[in-house]
């Protein structure tokens, strides 16, 4: 399967976009999409994340569990990686660059339980992807659920001050929201 | 308002809904009753990491399992199966309930957990495959000329379908309360 990278970028972001198509990442795109400031320091703390992770486990299922023939063991070791990982970005942000980690520090906890995160890891290696595919497909991944975040987050701001039958306040008005907002994305399917 | 992101994909069938809440039940159920076991030996300092080594190891047992006696609910469930490990339910049970308490509450506590998940699981499982593709359970319910309405099978559909069910949620509660 040969794709290039640009069609892999657009596939995730726009086609396939993993909130929207595949349904990763919805409980922090419901969770933390009320207010457009967290929204953005969610979606910065994901990208990095999921980035940096998909590399690690590309790198760990390709040198330890293929070689060793233990590719059973793969959700432990990637929950592991990742779990690890948060924690030690979380530690390195504090020391390196205290701005960024006052910008999202409390969202990192959050991303361990992120199930983008470990769905795009693992869905890197069922592809068959290289490395810097794996990487572009991380990026693009993680791109596309910072637009949805923002998008949804835009439009609670909104609704927030709409006038919103009583009984579909809050969470329902947002799934339908996301609905609509899925089937408009479905307008760039064909696309790549 | 917690596990969303299975629930929402694997609904599209009755059949798929069923497996994933006999998964999500048998991952429950095994890890609250290992995790309470061993809940005076974790360490307080490190027992998240060591609950998601219990349920990663389930979720793997389960995994395997399915690739073993159920394979086109294994192919059909797919990614889904080893993301039930971030599935936010079952680290919640374990850390609000089988790591404070004895293993049979904490048996009988996995096993409510996970026929509740079952109920709503199912409930839009039956309603998506229902009005998506106008079967119950692969079988056919309204004849040869029906037009199913596939938007409910597919993600956005989910969602609305979702938002309406919440909402008619909401309004059968008030309306209990009230009278």
């Amino acid at each position: 399967m040969e794709m290039s990278l640009f069609a892999i970028m657009v596939s995730t972001i726009l086609v396939n976009n993993y909130v929207f198509a595949r349904f990763l990442g919805i409980c922090p795109f419901l969770g933390v999409s009320n207010k457009m400031e967290t929204a953005t320091g969610m979606g910065f703390a994901v990208t990095f994340v999921t980035t940096l992770a998909s590399i690690i486990t590309y790198i760990i299922q390709n040198t330890i569990l293929n070689t060793l023939g233990l590719q059973y063991l793969q959700t432990i070791v990637f929950i592991l990686v990742i779990a690890s990982l948060v924690q030690f970005v979380e530690l390195a942000l504090k020391k390196i660059s205290p701005g960024l980690y006052s910008a999202m520090g409390v969202f990192l906890p959050l991303i361990t339980t992120n199930c983008m995160v470990l769905g795009v890891a693992i869905l890197n290696i069922q592809e068959g992807f290289t490395l810097l595919q794996t990487t572009v497909n991380a990026v693009g991944a993680s791109l596309g659920f910072f637009l949805a975040l923002i998008l949804i987050s835009a439009l609670r701001e909104k609704m927030d001050i709409a006038d919103i039958p009583e009984a579909l306040a809050g969470f329902p008005i947002t799934l339908i929201a996301a609905g609509l907002m899925s089937i408009a994305f479905t307008g760039f399917a064909g696309l790549v | 308002m917690i596990g969303m992101c299975s629930v929402l994909a694997i609904t599209n069938t009755v059949e798929n809904s069923l497996g994933m809440s006999a998964a999500v039940i048998a991952v429950l159920l095994l890890s609250n009753i290992v995790i309470s076991t061993i809940r005076k030996f974790i360490p307080s300092k490190i027992r998240i990491p060591i609950f998601i080594v219990v349920i990663a190891t389930f979720v793997t047992m389960v995994q395997m399992f399915m690739n073993a006696y159920a394979q086109s609910l294994y192919q059909s469930l797919g990614i889904f199966i080893p993301l039930i490990v971030v599935n936010c339910l079952i680290l919640a049970r374990a850390e609000s309930f089988a790591s404070k308490n004895g293993v049979f509450l904490s048996a009988m506590d996995g096993l409510a957990m996970g026929l509740g998940y079952t109920v709503a699981v199912v409930a839009l499982g039956a309603v998506r495959e229902i009005l998506g593709s106008g079967s119950f359970l692969g079988m056919n319910l309204f004849g040869e000329n029906f037009q199913a309405a596939a938007v409910f099978v597919s993600p956005a559909g989910a969602f609305i379908l979702l938002g309406i069910l919440i909402g008619i949620f909401n309004v059968t509660i008030k309306s209990k309360a009230t009278n």
